[in-house]
């Protein structure tokens, strides 16, 4: 059991590329902390750096109390489960798990009690005399994830660990992960670039971005209240709506005081804060919609519209979407037909503004 | 794409079988010469069919040596030959597995120009370095021993090759599964990595051994007692003759002998290197 404390952490590779610029946080005794961003991001990197893996340039990473930069993998009194599972291909289940033990010279009783415990705890039981290369992927998964149980760390240390697997079975997993973290009571820290995975899994959230971190928080705060427009639209799907705003007249209307009117530059909308209503509600917004196209998944729909005109002075949009497209997600199966006019309003205290260039949250 | 036609078949199996005569026969006429007795063999007109003088030669061949032209009994030349042949082979896995080891896994300084020095040895067979290995062996007193046959053989930028791009395709996560493990860089390449490399092994095992049991040049130049001689120099001994005639039948007794260990070493480990195939999985 221990808190694991960033100190202005930071990489440079040989080559002069800085994929890590100065990372600060701490996740604090028995908490599950998620590392998400997209790809290329130096999450990935900051996690092998935490393991030991990969060097720290400058900074200092903290372990349980004990500044660990320049102390082996081994020594860290941690445990790693890959993307790949990297299990021995050539030994059973059972050494796979007891392999890390052995090389610790724990007595082989202890062994054997804590190789049980864990495939008692992982369901593994039966398949303890098998090679890895006999398993299906999700039972390798748990393998790993024996492997790491077994050790008793005091931080487990996740890098991706579902994204071989097929969506039925990442979902499952990722509850089974959940639930065996809230029992054990280890700290970890999980990387992934799944969104979904990120707001479900998370005590503490850390998105981030070309190695710097965009946000740290609770994920719902998070999702509430982005900080950038990078974090508005990675965390949520579909991506928050983004418009930039074009006059300060009209930046006035929705900001509060005239020096965040004056900083104001980009307009965000959830697609889910829509509701599509013939009548505008009082300080809020309405935008004049064109069905494009309609998605269907049961439970919900996305709507996605073209704004006919710049009604209340929402232009351009910046985002990921086409110039003028908007999303709506709206409940249950009902939609509007494409080619439809249709409004689609969002009260006030769901609106987010950011300044033009999207690094700073402006609370309306 | 395949289309199925008896003619086909037919044309294929002729030419397969032929191919297996022309090659089959040669060692056929070896296996009955050694049956028959000398006069019978030199007599000009070989008989395809077995004689009666099977056992008296090879019991001739293995325990007494042939007349002055072949003094040292084959058993003697066989124990030497497969002394060297193994001696190369495990020398050189062991050799080859702990360079390309070092080359892959470790970062130290020129380590590119070592690998690239280990590459080039590669355009230098034993032919052309062989007064300079000879020198070196001469004054280390190495003439005539078993280190001197092996040791200048060992060295193998092949197998180092070849290990090498095996390690390149083993993933880096179950180095760093490893080290997280608590494995250092010897359990690491004890634990995980040699047993990860059999078939690799055995296949090098298998092409290291005949490669070692076939060297002529080199033992031929180093070895002047009888008593330290290979087969394939024995063979050779036996044909070259000044004052009488070669005793063909014993000379195609131990031919027969000197392809023995090869095709029982093939045989043996392709079984295990088709299953080392088969099994891995990275």
């Amino acid at each position: 059991m221990a808190n694991v404390v960033l100190r202005d952490v930071r990489k440079t590779y040989a080559g002069g590329f800085e994929a890590i610029k100065g990372i600060d946080f701490e996740v604090g005794d028995g908490q599950f902390c998620v590392l998400v961003g997209p790809s290329g991001c130096g999450k990935s990197t900051l996690l092998r750096m935490v393991a030991g893996l990969e060097t720290i340039t400058s900074g200092d990473i903290d372990i349980g109390g004990r500044i660990v930069n320049q102390i082996e993998p081994a020594d860290r009194d941690i445990a790693m489960v890959f993307q790949n599972y990297a299990l021995y291909p050539h030994m059973t289940v059972y050494n796979n798990m007891a392999y890390g033990l052995r090389n610790r010279r724990m007595p082989e009783a202890e062994i054997d009690t804590r190789v049980q415990e864990a495939a008692r705890i992982l369901e593994l039981g039966t398949m303890l005399d098998r090679k890895p290369k006999q398993l299906s992927g999700g039972q390798r998964q748990r393998v790993a994830m024996g492997r790491a149980i077994v050790r008793q760390p005091k931080v487990f240390l996740f890098d991706e660990p579902l994204s071989n697997l097929d969506a039925k079975l990442r979902i499952a997993m990722r509850v089974e992960i959940r639930k065996l973290q809230r029992r054990l009571q280890t700290t970890s820290i999980y990387v992934t670039h799944d969104q979904l995975e990120a707001m479900t899994l998370a005590d503490i959230l850390v998105v981030m971005n070309g190695g710097r971190v965009e946000q740290i928080g609770n994920p719902l705060d998070i999702y509430q209240k982005p900080a950038t427009t990078f974090v508005a639209s990675f965390i949520g799907a579909p991506p928050m709506n983004l418009m930039p705003l074009r006059s300060d007249e009209i930046r006035a209307q929705f900001a509060s005081d005239s020096r965040a009117a004056s900083e104001a530059g980009i307009l965000g909308i959830r697609p889910e804060d829509f509701v599509i209503s013939s009548e505008t509600i009082a300080g809020g917004i309405a935008l004049d919609l064109t069905v494009e196209a309609i998605e269907r998944v049961g439970a919900e729909t996305f709507i996605y519209g073209t704004r006919q005109n710049e009604i209340q002075g929402v232009a351009a949009n910046p985002g990921e979407l086409p110039p003028g497209e908007v999303i709506v997600r709206i409940p249950g199966a009902v939609a509007p037909a494409i080619g439809e006019r249709i409004k689609a309003v969002a009260p006030r205290e769901n609106l987010h503004l950011f300044s033009a260039d999207g690094r700073k949250r402006i609370d309306l | 794409m395949v289309e199925h036609r008896p003619w086909n078949d037919i044309i294929a199996y002729a030419i397969l079988t032929l191919g297996v005569f022309i090659v089959a026969f040669p060692v056929y006429v070896a296996v009955i010469a050694s049956t028959h007795d000398a006069a019978t063999v030199v007599g000009g007109r070989m008989p395809l069919s077995p004689g009666g003088h099977a056992l008296e030669n090879y019991y001739r061949a293995v325990f007494l040596g042939g007349s002055r032209t072949a003094p040292e009994p084959v058993g003697r030349l066989l124990l030497n030959s497969f002394i060297t042949a193994m001696g190369i082979a495990v020398g050189k896995i062991c050799i080859s597995i702990l360079s390309a080891y070092a080359v892959v896994y470790f970062r130290f300084p020129f380590r590119k120009t070592a690998f690239w020095i280990i590459f080039v040895t590669l355009m230098l067979p034993v032919e052309v370095r062989i007064y300079p290995t000879y020198k070196v062996v001469a004054d280390l007193r190495m003439l005539d021993t078993y280190a001197g046959l092996i040791l200048p053989l060992i060295a193998s930028a092949t197998g180092t090759l070849l290990f090498r791009q095996f390690f390149m395709t083993v993933p880096d996560e179950l180095l760093e599964a490893s080290r997280i493990d608590g494995a250092g860089p010897f359990r690491f390449f004890w634990d995980t990595l040699l047993p990860l490399s059999v078939t690799t092994i055995s296949a090098l095992f298998v092409i290291q051994f005949i490669y070692g049991w076939n060297q002529y040049l080199w033992p031929l130049l180093i070895t002047t007692q009888d008593s330290m001689q290979t087969i394939v120099i024995g063979i050779r001994k036996m044909l070259v003759t000044t004052d009488e005639l070669a005793e063909w039948q014993l000379a195609m007794a131990t031919a027969v002998l000197a392809m023995l260990p090869p095709v029982a070493v093939v045989v043996f480990m392709q079984r295990l290197f088709v299953r080392g195939l088969v099994e891995t999985e990275k």
